[in-house]
């Protein structure tokens, strides 16, 4: 018997959503000691499934028929109370976003030692020692200290620890992963994952892991249950479904999955369009009282971006990979160090520098003015640099097709079109200016991965074809490796490795690429 | 904006917020027609009861002075001094605002230094100074209570603009050579407005009641049917004929119930984000 | 050390605002037509032009106004805020008397609206949408909108001339001639009715902040992680919920505290309390331009300490704040 098995569930969404259930008669179980990842694009229900489990759903969402069962007890039916109790003792969830998770205002000791106070009869130094045990466990660094902090003096990292750790606490049967690593760097990624297999394999815990990314699915599953629409279309052993799917879509999203080796170089023109040189950047808190010291975001950057070719820059976060890219657009100011596009400085003037470099965004929602039609934005820079506002409309039309859009979507405002569209949008945007260098600061890293895909298509059928110039900002290596001519590697304002993409992927010589590689989650099955 | 209409009608609270306003609009419409005489003359024997003589169905206040017209008058210059004194309010706050939110800096601290000493000082002391100094007449007061009211509302806005201006598509617009000027009209203000429209509901509120306050304490224009100066009068004779007082109130109440009610309406219609749940 | 060095830093930053503050004062009422001689002279029934060039040199009034404002700052930064011509006293002492009153008030008041709003914020939020919710909301809503002013005219109706319960006016009464715990309850007594009238607006809008922000606080990421925890709800209310939807509340209390200052020029005139906002209408009825201004200096002096004090407690409630 099944330590969980989910019968023929449906739930309901509220009206007014865009469809009537966020589930469809899904059937899973999982069986105790083993890892079940439910893997998704957004949409596909998996985390609906998560929160039915815990009954932690969004408000107006509710189970329509079906049973939860945990062993004889049928969760969906089961009274609040009764259902409380459960909660975090057999029951125990891990969240994806590690830093709203916690009670900013209560210490991490706090928190943690709430699970036995609640479920438990023990005395307050029993607890003590038991929420360091579990903090040792998770192997915090200084766990001590860590039950003092408040959660604002950890890293993301680490939150996730304690948040393992907390759900752990009182050896659940069950533990549900709702997208854990996604809001982490991937050699943090690497670490937790690499935690939650050990900490499952000692205790036995069955593993309910929700995801969307394949690679976190090749190196933690043990079986795979793939969703869409929210309904469970395709589930087996991981090794099957990785690699033998059966599934038309489960196909699709897995050929859709960018691999990590390099196609083969091109020809690269050897004129350099972009040149940075010893570029230094430091962030000074504003104010006579200075509360935090000053950032050296960028210390001694050169990179050179050759004429038709990408130059991807990758790093985790705070390596001061987008403060280059925004100072490279002109957006930032910067200390030291001098920026060449096409031979001469970066103009100060906004005007002047628009036609030389020009820059696509990441978050697609927040990259185009909710109040004002498309065609507008993408035509307003041409205008104010002096074309006929007739002429811009018409050049906008062009690009939109270019792009992949009807011209006739250039009255239209921005939120009737998908994510993907606005994606498309924003590049469309950029190249009205037919700039000399575009910047594309993790055009990608926000779609879900068969529009990933296709924007990644686009980007490179318009290098082809325009003879486009681009600095790719990425903290995905697999996107780098599909795009990218030559590549350099940051870390904490410096650049630490850079080559052609082969080079550098096939042979890193630095120790911090080295580690950067081995982490990319699902290598061994998904391929290199 | 059609969808933010359609969600304001469906709201009881926000359509009875609408009927009050739109009535006491009415009723300072109509006063010059129903009672073209002025209303601050002398109209008959002082102090009759609401009821006691046809003639005055909301009787005559100490100085012989018909109630029901100086309620009618007094709606007209409410909403005026209301509506000026939240305009006059908006200008300046959204002015500052939007230049401390957008340029940051020591143009922010210069200015949110000056919006602070505003707001240090209470508003209303504030008033009982600007009319100190520079008289009470019914201009003066409006202008000076819309200076006293600006704080919030410059806050508000720099604090729109502060968030807003960092958002990927004012970035674009700026990479796009755009200047400062549109950045600021065409792509932060119209998104930084719906708060700040919804606030002036607030401000206006407050521009009606710190005027009436102030024509209670008989500091205002007195040459001016207000309701304020009506319950000011109503006080000395508050033991017995309380009505004096008691009328002007209500009038006041449901006033600042309209406007507040309205402005709920429009958050809601405007956020539907909070109504979904 | 982390909350002194805050609270030396919130001090020092207040310091440029308070100079802005009186530098306006002072440029404002160089506008004002009529100074204090004027007011003198009207007040002894008129006087010829060598008396009043005699009395403006002794306020050194016929100074140049750069010289005035300087001499002017001196004199507050030494706590010396003048002479009343009106009350024949120095301001400093006439400010002092009517202080106790004011504060009084204010304290109460703010308390009254902080803890009955906060409460009833509380119950509206976890009745959502139900008719608790519709009940408070609505009688935040009437208590938003009622003129305090009219509404203590008609306690006064109600509760002091038909009932008979409460006190008119005063701040207690003199004639009585009560000491110690017995004069403190006598003034308790005298102050019920301006505290609920004063109160009445603040507590309408905590209620409606304490709800918003409860129900903002109860959608938030950490709120879930207690639920999942298995966390009974009236724990995840009272340790997880209330202490964050608090911080809203805690800024508005400096926010207001200019405002209710405001409030207590009217509410002490209708109760006739000897307060600082009584004495405040009086010198604008009078045209004593010195005493306005140093009420208008300790009004702002006020404000800056109950915003230090909302500073520190903030500080204590949010370990976020200052490291």
């Amino acid at each position: 018997m099944s330590l969980l098995a989910i019968e023929d569930l449906t739930v309901a969404l509220p009206k007014g959503a865009d469809r009537q259930h966020a589930l469809t008669r899904v059937s899973l179980s999982i069986e105790a000691g083993e890892i079940l990842c439910v893997v998704g694009e957004s949409g596909s229900g998996k985390s609906v499934t998560a929160t039915t489990i815990m009954r932690l759903m969004a408000p107006g969402v509710r189970v329509e028929s079906g049973r939860v069962m945990l062993g004889e007890t049928d969760l969906a039916s089961l009274p609040d109370e009764a259902l409380r109790r459960l909660r975090g003792s057999r029951i125990a969830m891990v969240f994806q976003e590690p830093m709203t998770a916690l009670n900013p205002l209560m210490a991490v000791g706090d928190q943690l030692a709430e699970m036995w106070r609640t479920h438990t009869e023990l005395a307050a130094d029993a607890i003590a020692a038991r929420s360091l045990a579990a903090l040792k466990e998770v192997a915090l660094p200084d766990p001590e200290g860590a039950l003092r902090a408040y959660p604002h003096e950890l890293s993301g990292g680490q939150r996730q620890r304690v948040m393992i750790a907390m759900a752990l606490a009182l050896e659940p049967e069950l533990l549900i992963c709702d997208e854990p690593t996604t809001a982490l760097d991937v050699t943090t990624q690497a670490q937790i994952l690499t935690l939650i297999r050990e900490l499952q394999q000692r205790r036995g815990t069955a593993v309910l892991f929700i995801t969307h990314d394949f690679g976190v699915v090749a190196e933690i599953a043990d079986r795979v249950a793939v969703m869409q629409q929210g309904v469970v279309v395709e589930q087996g052993s991981a090794e099957q479904v990785l690699t033998a799917p059966v599934h038309e879509y489960t196909r699709r999203l897995l050929a859709a999955v960018p691999g990590l080796r390099a196609p083969p170089p091109r020809e690269i023109s050897p004129e350099a369009v972009l040149e940075i040189s010893n570029l230094q950047k430091t962030y000074r808190p504003a104010g006579i009282f200075r509360r935090r010291r000053a950032a050296r975001a960028l210390d001694g950057v050169s990179v050179t971006l050759r004429r038709g070719s990408t130059l991807g820059i990758v790093g985790e976060s705070g390596s001061g990979k987008s403060t280059l890219a925004r100072c490279a657009v002109g957006l930032l100011g910067f200390d030291g160090g001098e920026i060449r596009i096409a031979g001469s400085p970066l103009p100060r003037a906004r005007q002047a520098a628009a036609h030389l470099v020009q820059m696509v965004f990441q978050d697609p929602y927040a990259s185009l003015n909710p109040r004002r039609k498309v065609g507008d934005q993408v035509a307003q820079g041409p205008i104010a640099a002096g074309t006929a506002r007739a002429q811009a409309m018409a050049e906008a039309a062009e690009l939109f097709a270019l792009v992949g859009l009807e011209p006739s979507a250039l009255t239209r405002f921005p939120h009737e079109f998908s994510g993907g569209q606005r994606q498309r949008i924003g590049i469309a945007r950029a190249l009205a200016m037919k700039p000399e260098v575009l910047v594309a600061d993790e055009p990608v890293s926000a779609l879900d991965v068969s529009v990933q895909a296709q924007v990644l298509e686009l980007l490179r059928g318009l290098q082809a074809r325009l003879g486009l110039s681009i600095l790719f900002i990425t903290h995905d290596l697999r996107v780098a490796a599909q795009l990218c001519d030559e590549v350099a590697v940051m870390q904490n304002g410096l650049v630490v490795e850079a080559g052609t993409i082969g080079q550098v992927f096939e042979h890193p010589s630095h120790a911090y690429t080295q580690s950067l590689l081995a982490a990319v989650p699902g290598r061994g099955m998904l391929g290199g | 904006m059609r969808r933010a209409l359609a969600a304001y009608a469906r709201n009881p609270a926000a359509l009875l917020g609408a009927v009050l306003v739109l009535m006491v609009l009415g009723m300072g419409l109509a006063a010059p027609l129903l009672f073209p005489q002025d209303p601050l003359g002398l109209a008959g024997r002082p102090l009759q009861w609401p009821g006691a003589n046809p003639r005055f169905p909301l009787g005559t206040d100490p100085s012989g002075r018909d109630i029901m017209a100086q309620l009618f008058h007094g709606a007209r210059v409410s909403l005026l001094i209301g509506f000026v004194a939240t305009l006059v309010a908006s200008a300046i706050g959204i002015a500052i605002g939007a230049v401390a939110g957008f340029y940051g800096g020591w143009v922010d601290t210069l200015l949110m230094r000056v919006t602070e000493a505003f707001q240090t000082l209470p508003n209303f002391l504030l008033l009982l100074v600007l009319v100190a100094v520079f008289g009470s007449h019914i201009n003066t007061v409006t202008i000076a209570i819309g200076l006293v009211s600006w704080p919030p509302v410059a806050r508000l806005t720099r604090a729109e603009f502060l968030t807003l201006r960092t958002r990927e598509f004012v970035s674009a617009a700026r990479v796009q050579g755009l200047g400062d000027i549109h950045l600021m009209l065409r792509e932060v203000l119209p998104n930084a407005l719906p708060p700040v429209i919804v606030y002036a509901s607030v401000v206006m509120a407050v521009a009606i009641l710190l005027e009436s306050a102030l024509a209670f304490l008989q500091l205002s224009d007195p040459n001016v049917p207000s309701w304020g100066n009506l319950i000011g009068l109503g006080r000395n004779v508050l033991r017995v004929e309380w009505y004096v007082s008691a009328i002007p109130g209500v009038a006041i109440l449901l006033t600042i119930l309209g406007v507040s009610l309205m402005g709920q309406g429009l958050n809601d219609a405007l956020n539907p984000r909070i109504t979904g749940k | 050390m982390r909350f002194l060095s805050l609270a030396a830093k919130r001090l020092a930053a207040s310091l440029p605002t308070l100079l802005l503050i009186l530098i306006g004062m002072f440029l404002l009422l160089q506008l004002a037509p009529g100074d204090t001689v004027d007011a003198m002279l009207a007040q002894m029934g008129g006087g010829d032009a060598s008396i009043a060039a005699d009395l403006r040199r002794f306020y050194g009034l016929d100074l140049s106004v750069p010289a005035q404002l300087g001499h002017y700052l001196w004199r507050l930064i030494r706590l010396d805020l003048g002479f009343s011509a009106i009350y024949g006293k120095p301001v400093a002492t006439v400010i002092l008397e009517r202080l106790p009153a004011t504060l009084s008030l204010m304290g109460a008041s703010l308390s009254l609206a902080f803890s009955a709003g906060m409460a009833l914020g509380v119950i509206a939020a976890r009745r959502v949408n139900r008719w608790p919710d519709t009940l408070i909301s609505t009688v935040g809503l009437i208590f938003y909108a009622t003129p305090s002013f009219w509404f203590g005219l008609m306690a006064i109706v109600l509760f002091s001339v038909h009932l008979q319960w409460l006190p008119a006016g005063g701040f207690g009464d003199v004639a009585m001639g009560y000491t110690g715990w017995r004069a403190a309850l006598d003034i308790a007594w005298h102050l019920v009715l301006p505290t609920i009238t004063l109160g009445l607006i603040f507590l309408a809008i905590y209620l409606r902040i304490m709800r918003a922000s409860m129900l903002e606080v109860l959608s938030l990421d950490f709120v879930r992680t207690a639920r999942a925890k298995g966390l009974r709800e009236t724990r995840i209310i009272t340790r997880h919920v209330l202490r964050n939807a608090l911080l809203p509340m805690v800024t508005l209390i400096g926010l207001q505290a200019g405002t209710m200052l405001g409030g207590a020029v009217v509410v002490e005139s209708v109760f006739s309390l000897p307060g600082l906002g009584r004495l405040a209408y009086e010198s604008v009825v009078q045209r004593d331009l010195n005493t306005l201004l140093g009420i208008v200096f300790v009004s702002a002096l006020l404000v800056i300490a109950v915003n230090f004090c909302v500073d520190l407690l903030y500080a204590r409630l949010d370990p976020r704040i200052g490291t």
